[in-house]
């Protein structure tokens, strides 16, 4: 029992990190339709520049841990959207309209561009940090076994249901989120309504890469290491959450990391370590041949 | 000087918008490149941060310069020619009529290169991996190209075929001629067998579907040590005979070897050469299977459904039982290469088939032109032989081939060779004719 | 090509039957307990309102949507169909019922030659023994793809459009698509078929043209049309039966010339719930004559 409790809470923390991820990839695909699959590669670039900004700190000499925290946050927020919003601009915008499968393409080329673009300049090596704080609460004790909720793992999932709700807030109780929803039903009804459509899949791609980033980061602080290839695995995990919940759905795509992350974690403790992508993928196809629309997707009509 | 001469037809207003755009530009440029190219993290962790300012200014400017020159280019040379054909195509409508003789003339060129005098082992290596992947991008050609379907883990099937010929060859002790078609058909059937569920699907939820299930094989096969051998793979794996002539040195006891038949000196390159024509014929096959199915009805099927599925439907094709005919047959041939390049490396392990593998082939396909045959030829070449002659380059090749990937498709979204030929014409009927009124 | 009537009895027997058919979306009840019949050699019209439930009314008949509630039997020959309980493609294959698109769906890259011979897959699936007898180029394959494409021609000279054979359907007019629509439609040879809004779009000469086609395809082979179209003139000029639907329920049926004065029709298109439709417009059933 106490092994299955820290199970949860080891998924439950993982399954944060993947549900922020696959926010970006429903939000952008239930605004233009398409998988953007070079989003695990603003995640990878989210945690490296998480961790720069680590490193730069440490230079400076700044000691406080929430000071730095909030401080890294916001860095690696804003420069990550500066590369969702790049990576849109010459990537996908110019293929908008275009035949079905060349922005897909076009975003497979922009992941392998960055994810070397990133080993050339940083190196192929793995770049590990020491962790930032350690401890936490002993929730319960078991015959010797001890059941902790880290402070780290307790700050990742408190600042993910605090970005969930701000989120949900934005989307439906903002002019930005009305025009959000508004593009994703009509687009052209909507730049007939005065909605300045690109700046709005701009935006979109804009906050779908903060996410990411607060995902590096976390990442960054949860393993203390990181290298140029962990946004191909993690990005395929994330969308896999996002279809597993229903894409185009940002609830959906919370439920479906926490699944994902859960099935992980407890595959990987009763099960076989070895096997535990192929048991995610597994899901994926499962969850697509009995409920193509996800867990909270609505089901499309077919229009002829 | 004549540039300067030039300068001042720009008005100064588009001058200024220009100046604006390039600001906009290198100030975002200076966010991408201050946090990964300023600032590197050290090698060390104990050790601080590395600071590179210069290389924060190189790319600033550049992007300023570039943008700048992008913006006057525009305003000066692209009005004068936004209405005419790109020359691409101009030069593509030159050569079209002659693509037929172009590729005869090709494959004889390709047929005769072993026995060219500057033709060493390199190159006839270097000839038979643009094979492989001419041949591995024919194959897939069959399920993008024809058919529509985006497929992210065709190098799946070309592991199967390069396990279970393996395996064959080893345990069953089958000879090459035997384990290949077998190879082609357990390809198949995997092909068959993860089609059959997922080909329902959209057509960017097949492209992850397929992926996940490229990466679950290379899991597989790692991990399924008794069988594959793990990451290490597994090695000695024979070289097949030419009817029984075996192309080693000192013959085991019992077997002719290819020297002593026809009584010359023994000489590795032989074998290369055996290899070469090989894959070269296997390629050939796959081109020649690929261009008769296109004009049988089951090719039509998948072009129109990759054009309409809605529209294929109501005219009585059963989209599963299409796309799987696909997909298996792509599979197959991919199957087939699959036990080339087991037998011509001698050894396999997963490595050789992870997901940029998949990239690549797909890389071919689309950037030479979906659905044409030609255009992955070129594609073949430009991506095989490009990283060699620019050996220098050696760690940008996959930094250049993933720019390549987008900027063919933002310039030329259909590929580079985009034409269609029809399958079928009324031809000569309906040029003798007057339209009725 | 086979004329399959060559004495039509003063009833022509029911092809279609459409009974107590109802289709659900959410809490939108599209369709509404309908039921109505059409007939072999006979051009059945569904006319109503915009969203009175006419195209969804197609999409249960060619299985793009399974019914709700209700039953659509077919019958062709000595066999009878089904139609709420096969999947789409069957439906055209087995049970010979094909449909045109009220926006084109034409394989916009492929020749106009090529979208014919698409049409007659599955017949030439057969000949070619699933591609066996093809690869090899057998004889009896050969013969086969020279049957369709002396079919493919023959529409096309009917339509005057074998100049277009060889042309991508995607670079031609948007006339013309529709042309090569119904014949694409006729050379799977149907026994039934569905032509939605085929005049949309259309020219005065070309719908003329249009309705000349229609009442040669009922006459020369004896199949059943069923036709929707907002074209009063058309409608009220070659149809030989009009349902008239409204909110997913069938408000009159009849001749043409019983439709025309139904005051129940004349309510649906005039009325409160649509004001747009003035007297004056094509749309209502009492505004054109066909001629």
């Amino acid at each position: 029992m106490a092994y299955f409790l820290q199970q949860f809470v080891n998924g439950l923390t993982l399954g944060a990190v993947y549900g922020l991820i696959a926010i970006g990839y429903t939000m952008v695909y239930g605004i233009i339709g398409m998988i953007n699959f070079a989003h695990g590669e603003i995640y990878m670039i989210g945690a490296f520049i998480a961790m720069i900004a680590f490193a730069v700190l440490g230079v400076a000499g700044v000691a406080s841990v929430p000071m730095a925290l909030i401080v890294v946050l916001l860095l690696a927020i804003v420069f990550t959207a500066a590369y969702g919003w790049t990576v849109e601009r010459l990537a996908y915008r110019p293929l908008r309209g275009s035949f079905r499968l060349a922005p897909l393409i076009s975003a497979i080329g922009m992941s392998i561009f960055l994810q070397n673009y990133v080993q050339l300049l940083q190196g192929a090596r793995v770049k590990a940090m020491g962790p930032l704080f350690r401890g936490g609460f002993v929730l319960m004790e078991d015959e010797g076994f001890r059941v902790t909720l880290s402070y780290l793992q307790l700050f990742i999932i408190v600042l993910t249901v605090a970005l969930m709700a701000g989120f949900t807030l934005l989307i439906q109780r903002t002019a930005l989120g009305r025009a959000q929803r508004a593009c994703e039903q009509d687009q052209k009804m909507a730049a007939l309504c005065g909605i300045n459509v690109d700046r709005t899949i701009s935006l979109t791609f804009v906050l779908g890469a903060g996410l990411a980033a607060v995902a590096g980061l976390m990442s960054t602080l949860y393993y203390g290491v990181i290298d140029f290839f962990i946004g191909f695995l993690v990005g395929l995990k994330a969308f896999t959450a996002a279809v597993l919940g229903g894409i185009g759905s940002l609830p959906g795509a919370m439920l479906g990391g926490v699944l994902i992350g859960l099935i992980e974690a407890f595959w990987a403790a009763y099960f076989d370590a070895a096997y535990k992508d192929v048991a995610a993928f597994s899901i994926l196809i499962l969850v697509l041949i009995f409920r193509p629309t996800g867990l909270l997707g609505r089901p499309q009509v077919e229009k002829v | 000087m004549a540039l300067a001469r030039a300068a001042p037809t720009v008005s100064s207003g588009v001058l200024r918008a220009a100046f604006g755009e390039a600001l906009v530009a290198a100030g975002i440029a200076f966010m991408l490149a201050l946090p990964l190219a300023g600032l590197r993290l050290p090698i060390n962790p104990m050790d601080s941060v590395i600071f590179r300012p210069w290389w924060v200014v190189v790319a600033v400017a550049t992007v300023f310069l570039g943008r700048l020159g992008l913006a006057l280019w525009r305003a000066r040379v692209a009005p004068s020619r936004r209405n005419g054909v790109p020359l691409l195509d101009r030069a593509l409508a030159y050569i079209l009529p002659w693509r037929r003789g172009i590729f005869v003339a090709f494959v004889l060129l390709v047929a005769i290169l072993p026995l060219m005098p500057f033709a060493d082992r390199r190159v006839i290596d270097l000839g038979a991996v643009v094979l492989i992947y001419v041949m591995l991008g024919w194959g897939l050609n069959i399920v993008v190209g024809l058919a529509g379907l985006l497929d992210l883990g065709y190098v799946a099937f070309y592991a199967v075929g390069a396990y279970s010929y393996t395996l064959l060859i080893i345990h069953l002790d089958l000879n090459f001629w035997a384990a290949l078609p077998l190879a082609g058909a357990f390809a198949a059937l995997f092909g068959v067998l993860l089609g059959f569920p997922v080909l329902r699907l959209r057509g960017d939820y097949l492209a992850i579907v397929t992926l996940g299930f490229g990466e679950m094989i290379r899991i597989i096969l790692i991990n399924w040590s008794s069988l594959t051998g793990g990451s290490e793979g597994i090695t000695s794996i024979p070289t097949p005979t030419l009817f029984g002539l075996t192309f080693t040195a000192v013959p085991a006891p019992g077997e002719t070897a290819f020297h002593q038949f026809f009584g010359i000196p023994f000489a590795g390159v032989h074998r290369i050469i055996f290899l070469y024509y090989l894959i070269l014929a296997l390629a050939l096959l796959t081109h020649v299977f690929s261009m008769r199915i296109r004009r049988l009805p089951v090719g039509r099927a998948w072009e129109a459904l990759r054009e309409d599925e809605i529209a294929a439907r109501a005219l009585g094709l059963n989209p599963v039982m299409v796309k799987l005919s696909a997909f298996g047959l792509g599979a197959m041939f991919a199957g087939f290469a699959g036990a080339f390049f087991a037998t011509r490396q001698g050894f396999i392990n997963p490595s050789s088939f992870t997901f940029i593998e998949s990239a690549i082939i797909l890389a071919i396909v689309v950037l030479g032109g979906m659905g044409s045959q030609m255009g992955v030829i070129l594609a073949a070449l430009l991506l095989v032989l490009l990283p060699e002659v620019a050996r220098d380059f050696a760690e940008f090749r996959m930094l250049l081939f993933g720019g390549a990937m987008v900027a063919v498709m933002v310039w030329r979204p259909r590929g580079l060779l985009a034409h269609r030929e029809p399958t079928a014409t009324l031809g000569d009927l309906s040029r003798g004719r007057e339209p009725a009124p | 090509m086979t004329v399959a009537v060559a004495d039509v009895p003063a009833v022509p027997p029911d092809l279609l039957t459409v009974a107590h058919l109802s289709m659900r979306f959410g809490g939108l009840l599209a369709v509404d307990d309908l039921s109505f019949v059409a007939r072999a050699g006979q051009i059945t019209a569904l006319i109503g309102p915009n969203g009175a439930g006419k195209t969804t009314v197609f999409n249960c008949i060619t299985g793009f949507y399974r019914p709700t509630a209700g039953h659509i039997a077919l019958e062709r020959g000595d066999r009878s169909f089904d139609l709420d309980q096969l999947s789409g493609h069957r439906i055209a294959r087995d049970a010979g019922v094909a449909r045109t698109f009220q926006n084109i769906r034409l394989f916009p890259r492929m020749t106009v030659l090529e979208n014919l011979l698409v049409a007659q897959h599955a017949k030439l699936m057969r000949a070619s023994a699933f591609s066996l007898a093809g690869l090899l180029g057998l004889k009896g394959f050969r013969e086969a793809e020279a049957r369709a494409m002396s079919l493919a021609e023959d529409w096309l000279t009917r339509l005057g459009l074998v100049h277009v054979a060889d042309r991508e359907c995607g670079t031609l007019a948007y006339g013309i698509q529709r042309k090569i629509e119904i014949a694409r439609a006729m050379c799977t040879e149907p026994c039934l078929l569905c032509l939605d809004e085929p005049a949309a779009g259309l020219n005065p000469r070309e719908t003329a043209e249009l309705s000349r086609l229609i009442t040669s395809i009922r006459g020369e082979f004896g199949i059943g049309v069923l036709l929707i179209e907002h074209d009063m003139g058309l409608v009220m000029g070659i149809s030989d039966r009009i349902v008239v639907l409204d909110h997913g329920a069938c408000i009159a049926e009849g001749k043409p010339a019983e439709i025309r004065n139904n005051p129940a029709v004349i309510r649906a298109y005039l009325g409160e719930e649509d004001p747009r439709a003035g007297p004056g417009s094509t749309d209502a059933p009492g505004a054109g004559d066909g001629a």
